[in-house]
């Protein structure tokens, strides 16, 4: 398995809200316990980002999914938490974020691209596959403030998708331009895909993220909801969209002597994409990792009923006679030869305990999310009376 | 396992490793260079005469400062020569922190957006006013040298080290100003004032010497009036600007009459060096603050 591109762990930010900031040393020294408030935007967010995958991260508006990309991209520092990123980064938070209306079409494309990390050579030699890209072939010596807002946001995506990045940030920029430019900038995303690229995509195209990403997580008022295969957590988007949630619920606790690195949803073909029909197989794959020598690991799983919240499986290391010992990174599989109950949503818990004192080391509650749909079957012919009657009309 | 770098971000407000940062900047220059070109093309943008203002506007002061000082009976040969020399250096350092200052206020869009150095902000301000500043002392020692005032060779030593100095001292303070901007906008309105008051308390209008006469020591109030000697010299543009008055304006005593402060080469050479290794110290203090303020800038915008 690739190592993660980014590496996520326990992410929190917290802004205080003023009533009335103070932005003058009068102020600051009249008001020094001043009437704040502590918002947190994202709360104890952990999520590998996996090197050349596609990530979608989507989520109500003012679910933290903006914070969390511009805590990802440096631009806002977290209040607590890691981001570990492996290679370049670039991020979109804005098309044509920097343009400015007195320069040339063309003057704001240098600026715009060094911005994004371009040198001046490498806009060079992109120069007219940009132009080419934004269709304003013509326009270029022109000041930008005389451009249409639907060229200004061509011109600045044609920039961004020229930039190389080995992880890009998108946030909610895919979705401008016309159809056939949108066309354009999807082939380009997937043209990213094939050079083995990472990108996380924040957006509410909730199509987009089935159609092009690999993985998908939700956010929730600042916490991780789900995560999982992108049309599970798009479906529990929808499902969330209709207003059904439990503010008490506690997302993930624990000590972290030894902590959940990754949990995959193993399907039947292998992968942890695709459908799981009831009776199939499945595996729940758990890496666990020791930050600190830990005896007697117990790591177990639940699966609960996503309709009724009930736990309707589970198993643990130590039922089956398992020491796991002292590690640094181990994988545990918990294999199901025919998963029995009935097509719906499913919610699995993972959780990490000392099997002799009960302690717990680090739980994520119902964070994964798998559908089961029914087989499709040929039904057996039953005899079925039919009443039939006829009337004047 | 390979060679892609690993980048950590964590809440730990950042600490300023110099050479790290410098090699960050390095890689971030054609930000700066596009930032600095940017900002020249929109200042002079939709004019006529463009950069040909930033030609004008130091000719518009001698035209009224001549008028000023000669009313006031002052007189100093070549007066033009004398407070150009001082005025361009004034320009620079007071464009640069004066732009400076609101350098990552008027960026709020960048700098919320945009994930790059910061420092280039307050940086392209300088560079802004550093293009305006060689461009000035272009034609100004053009014309110099073509009017036949007479440069000398020991005395111009001092202009590289006025320039130095010069750069450091503004830098420091850049960075200091903008950083704090942020925070306390009182920052904006105090610097109007104290550069109002810092222009006057630098000899860029009036004779240099008048300051040493005016303060000429008798023997009763030596102590006081060392003291104030001292003040005099403790602002840092007061050696800057005498030194490139030395280095352009030359004599003390032209035409017999005493324009210069009387000091040595050395002397001068002596301070402008520790007012640049000053300013070098100091501005590894700001830039630390600007660096580890950093980071709540888009928060705090």
């Amino acid at each position: 398995m690739a190592a993660p591109a980014l590496e996520i762990r326990d992410l929190s930010k917290r802004f205080r809200i003023f009533r009335e900031k103070p932005t003058s040393i009068k102020q600051r020294l009249l008001t020094s316990h001043s009437r704040s408030e502590d918002f947190w935007a994202l709360h104890e967010v952990s999520l590998d980002v996996r090197e050349g995958s596609t990530f979608g991260l989507i989520g109500h508006n003012g679910s933290g999914k903006t914070t969390l990309l511009k805590c990802v991209a440096g631009i806002l520092r977290p209040t607590s938490g890691t981001v570990r990123q492996r290679g370049r980064l670039a991020a979109l938070l804005e098309l044509g974020a920097g343009f400015h209306p007195e320069l040339t079409g063309r003057e704001n494309v240098y600026l715009n691209a060094a911005f994004l990390g371009l040198s001046r050579k490498q806009t060079d030699r992109a120069y007219d596959d940009i132009v080419g890209f934004a269709e304003l072939e013509g326009f270029m010596e022109n000041q930008v403030k005389f451009y249409s807002s639907g060229m200004l946001v061509r011109l600045g995506f044609a920039v961004a998708v020229h930039v190389e990045p080995d992880v890009l940030l998108v946030d909610e920029v895919l979705a401008v331009g016309d159809e056939a430019f949108q066309a354009k900038c999807l082939d380009r995303v997937r043209a990213f895909q094939r050079d083995g690229r990472t990108i996380v995509l924040v957006t509410h195209a909730l199509d987009t993220v089935i159609e092009i990403c690999d993985r998908a997580a939700m956010l929730d008022h600042g916490r991780l909801h789900a995560i999982g295969q992108p049309a599970d957590v798009v479906r529990e988007m929808r499902y969330v969209l209709l207003g059904v949630t439990d503010p008490d619920f506690v997302p993930e606790q624990g000590t972290r002597e030894a902590e959940i690195a990754e949990v995959v949803i193993e399907r039947p073909n292998g992968t942890d994409e695709g459908a799981i029909l009831r009776g199939d197989p499945l595996t729940i794959v758990v890496d666990v990792r020791q930050n600190e020598p830990v005896d007697d690991l117990d790591v177990d799983f639940q699966i609960l009923d996503g309709g009724t919240n009930h736990p309707v499986l589970e198993a643990r290391t130590s039922g089956a006679r398992i020491d796991l010992g002292r590690f640094d990174k181990k994988r545990v599989r918990f294999r199901i030869d025919a998963f029995p109950y009935d097509p719906g949503k499913y919610w699995v818990t993972v959780g990490l305990s000392n099997r002799s004192t009960g302690h717990l080391y680090h739980v994520q509650t119902q964070r994964y999310l798998f559908e089961v749909f029914d087989a499709p079957r040929v039904q057996d012919r039953v005899e079925v009376p039919v009443a039939v009657e006829a009337e004047d009309l | 396992m390979d060679a892609l770098e690993t980048t950590l971000r964590s809440s730990e407000s950042p600490h300023l490793r110099v050479r790290e940062r410098l090699r960050v900047l390095a890689a971030h220059r054609e930000v700066l260079a596009n930032l600095t070109r940017k900002e020249l093309k929109v200042k002079y943008a939709a004019s006529v005469l463009g950069a040909v203002w930033s030609l004008l506007n130091p000719l518009v002061y001698l035209g009224v400062f001549t008028f000023v000082v000669r009313v006031l009976g002052n007189q100093v040969p070549n007066y033009p020569v004398y407070l150009l020399s001082g005025l361009l250096a004034w320009n620079l350092f007071s464009a640069s922190v004066s732009t400076g200052s609101r350098a990552v206020l008027d960026n709020a869009n960048l700098v919320k957006k945009i994930a790059f150095p910061r420092e280039i902000l307050p940086l392209s301000s300088i560079g802004v006013a550093l293009v305006d500043y060689v461009l000035q002392m272009a034609v100004f020692l053009v014309v110099v040298i073509v009017s036949g005032f007479g440069l000398s060779v020991p005395e111009l030593a001092l202009l590289p080290l006025a320039f130095l100095a010069l750069i450091a001292f503004t830098t420091m303070l850049t960075f200091l100003l903008s950083a704090m901007n942020v925070r306390y906008r009182d920052v904006g309105h105090l610097l109007g004032l104290a550069l109002l008051v810092w222009f006057w308390a630098t000899p860029i209008v009036y004779a240099s010497a008048l300051v040493q006469q005016e303060f000429a020591c008798g023997d009763i109030f030596q102590m006081g009036c060392r003291l104030l000697h001292i003040l005099y010299w403790l602002n840092p543009l007061t050696p800057i600007v005498e030194g490139m008055h030395r280095a352009l304006y030359v004599d003390v005593f032209p035409e017999g009459i005493q324009v210069l402060y009387d000091v040595s080469l050395g002397w001068l050479a002596t301070v402008l060096v520790a007012v640049t290794v000053v300013s070098l110290l100091l501005l590894r203090v700001t830039w630390g603050y600007f660096f580890s303020r950093s980071g709540d800038f888009a928060e705090e915008l």
